[in-house]
């Protein structure tokens, strides 16, 4: 875990101290909404269809339990007993007073953490793999990397005020497990040669016009990043369009003068900041990467499991791991419960799990995109205890990357720019599939709900996606089949009409029924939409 | 109708106009009618209240309600949490929402 030196302390709490003082100036009449707005998003504290939202990074969805048990504090203290996991990895509460929220921000700057640069048109929380250093198949470990480049992109003040947010996501695997195609900016460890380095992407991105995004350079020495970086964000600052909001995020910009030139531009640019020194030395590198070491691993941790609790053993095989470690295992949370919200956890189970990840995950947790939890590094031997711990507290569904795991945005419950409802959505559809052997006949499913054309939920990513819009003052929801966020990325296209609530709901079951009629061998069901097209799915749907 | 909602400053509850003044539950607010906007220009300048608008109403025998579903949301409380609806004690909470 990366620990703040003095600089990361000193310029957390003077922006603690600062925003105070404008809150105060707010509260006081002194300022106007207009006046104080760019301040509060800055802090990441939003106005929300019922309250003040804030939403706390959580940097490269890792956290310790020390953190995790602050969640659930300020989940008790200053909230209503619980906390949203976003698909950012960052957390949100939903019932934010004004006038709690400096108080709020320096508990967390106790802890290391803040909630800048959650929002704004600057360079967002850095995303990354939840199993980074635990993985078998990564060629580094991506968090120490993650950091760099948070550290290169927090307060720079040439990019303080994009045209646009921009968000990276840095992996270290061909396994892609943070939709990094999906980013404005996704790097990929690599080897070369035995040299450690960065394939580069760049213009990818969801919203109302998704994009994949294009490989920009296959290989970035690890010297070079940080100045390669600033390279790509200077060419989309400078040119990326500020006259249009739609048109603003890097993926447009790519998209109109095509990846040719983007790149050449980047390359002419990057000659130049070459120049200026900005890489840091490498002992920076071997510093922070010293922060990231394995953990003391036993050498001679047990493999072998009771599997005769066959609930335990359903659990075992949906939601746990491999782990690079012989002994040891990667554990997936589920925020899915049956009927439940997508990425919802009391404080209770906050707790819960901080207690977990201190007694047997070496103190570590992480935030997935999917909006669960993972415990990175879990003996073999203990799975069963974790397990009985979990279920105590309604964390042990055993359904990751089964259809009920579905991705859903707050939507019209909670957000402001929603036109749909999606979580009530997500809680039907559940119960439409709850049976667990159906769902894992299904197997592997990945259902994305949005409620608005913004794409908070990744609806273009999901084998099945949905889209909630406004039809004259009526939810409806549009289906979307074969999108995926993985290494296999594409995106989803739009069945047809769209559908009531109920309406999509059993849609959807047209559209499994017909997956479980026409697939072949060990067919997932994207690899089958692949295989036979929209057609028989369109007939099942609309007959 | 014309109702008239904003946000409470410090606490960021959502709130109507009541005619003097402002409440949390929309069964206080008043039809503001041609004054709507003057109403909410004079409260944002005063500085109590967070970005007041003007929506549309309906009158029901329970009193006005907002006519989209967006702003019968703000005005109950989140439809999957009936918990931490304005009214939680009250089994017809929420049927006017959706």
């Amino acid at each position: 875990m990366y620990k703040y030196d003095e600089y990361d302390q000193a310029i957390v709490d003077a922006r603690v101290d600062e925003f105070r003082d404008q809150v105060r100036r707010r509260l006081a009449g002194d300022m106007t909404e207009d006046q104080f707005k760019p301040l509060r998003l800055m802090n990441g504290l939003y106005l929300q269809l019922h309250a003040y939202m804030l939403r706390i990074a959580v940097p490269y969805g890792t956290l310790d339990s020390r953190q995790m048990r602050m969640l659930g504090h300020i989940a008790r203290k200053y909230d209503r007993g619980y906390g949203h996991f976003t698909t950012r990895q960052n957390i949100q509460f939903n019932w934010i007073k004004l006038s709690d929220a400096p108080d709020i921000l320096a508990e967390i700057a106790k802890i290391e953490m803040h909630a800048i640069q959650t929002s704004g048109n600057c360079i967002r929380n850095i995303s990354s793999d939840q199993y980074a250093g635990a993985a078998a198949d990564e060629v580094a470990d991506p968090r120490p990397w993650a950091e760099l480049v948070r550290q290169w992109s927090t307060f720079h003040p040439e990019f303080s005020h994009l045209p646009r947010k921009f968000k990276i996501a840095v992996i270290a695997a061909d396994e892609d497990r943070a939709a990094m195609r999906l980013h404005d900016i996704g790097i990929q460890l690599v080897m070369r040669d035995g040299e450690l380095g960065a394939k580069i992407f760049a213009g990818g991105g969801m919203g109302r016009t998704p994009m994949i995004s294009h490989e920009i350079r296959d290989f970035v020495a690890a010297d070079d990043l940080m100045s390669y970086l600033e390279a790509c964000l200077r060419v989309y600052n400078r040119y990326g369009r500020r006259d249009n909001i739609y048109k603003a995020r890097i993926k447009i910009l790519i998209h109109e003068i095509g990846a040719d030139e983007y790149r050449r531009q980047v390359e002419e640019e990057f000659a130049a900041v070459k120049q200026l020194g900005l890489d840091p030395p490498r002992a920076e590198l071997e510093r922070i990467t010293a922060m990231f070491a394995a953990p003391a691993f036993a050498a001679d941790a047990p493999t072998d499991i009771d599997r005769s609790d066959p609930d335990f053993a359903v659990w075992l095989d949906q939601n746990v791991k491999p782990h690079k470690q012989p002994g040891y295992a990667i554990v997936n949370v589920s925020l899915k419960p049956i009927g439940g919200i997508p990425g919802d956890a009391s404080a209770d189970q906050i707790d819960v799990m901080a207690d977990l990840a201190e007694r047997y995950a070496f103190d570590e947790l992480r935030v997935t995109h999917a909006q669960n939890i993972v415990l990175p590094h879990i003996r073999v031997a203990d799975l069963k205890a974790v397990w009985d711990a979990l279920a105590e507290v309604g964390l042990a569904e055993a359904n990751l990357d089964l259809i009920s795991d579905i991705i859903a945005c707050p939507g019209l419950d909670y957000c402001s720019l929603a036109n749909a409802r999606s979580i009530p959505l997500a809680q039907k559809i559940a119960e439409r599939f709850a049976d667990p052997a159906r769902q894992r006949d299904l197997g592997e499913l990945k259902l994305k709900i949005s409620g608005c054309i913004n794409a908070c939920g990744h609806h273009h990513a999901g084998h099945i996606g949905i889209l909630g819009v406004d039809k004259k003052g009526v939810e409806n929801f549009q289906l979307l089949l074969g999108g995926s966020g993985a290494e296999d990325v594409s995106l989803g296209r739009i069945t047809g009409p769209g559908f009531s609530e109920d309406g999509v709901v059993d849609a959807i079951e047209r559209v499994t029924d017909t997956y479980i009629k026409v697939r072949e061998g060990g067919e997932r069901f994207v690899d089958t939409y692949r295989r036979v097209g929209m057609e028989p799915f369109k007939e099942a749907i609309y007959g | 109708m014309k109702l008239v909602t904003g946000n409470d400053l410090p606490s960021g509850d959502v709130i109507w106009w009541t005619g003097n003044g402002w409440s949390r539950h929309v069964e206080d607010a008043v039809d503001a009618g041609d004054h709507a906007e003057a109403i909410a220009r004079a409260e944002e300048a005063s500085r109590r209240v967070n970005v007041p608008y003007v929506i549309e109403g309906v009158a029901t025998a329970e009193g006005p309600r907002p006519a989209h579903i967006k702003d019968r949301i703000r005005a109950l409380g989140p439809t999957v949490r009936p918990d931490l609806t304005l009214k939680p004690a009250d089994p017809n909470a929420g049927n006017w929402v959706i």
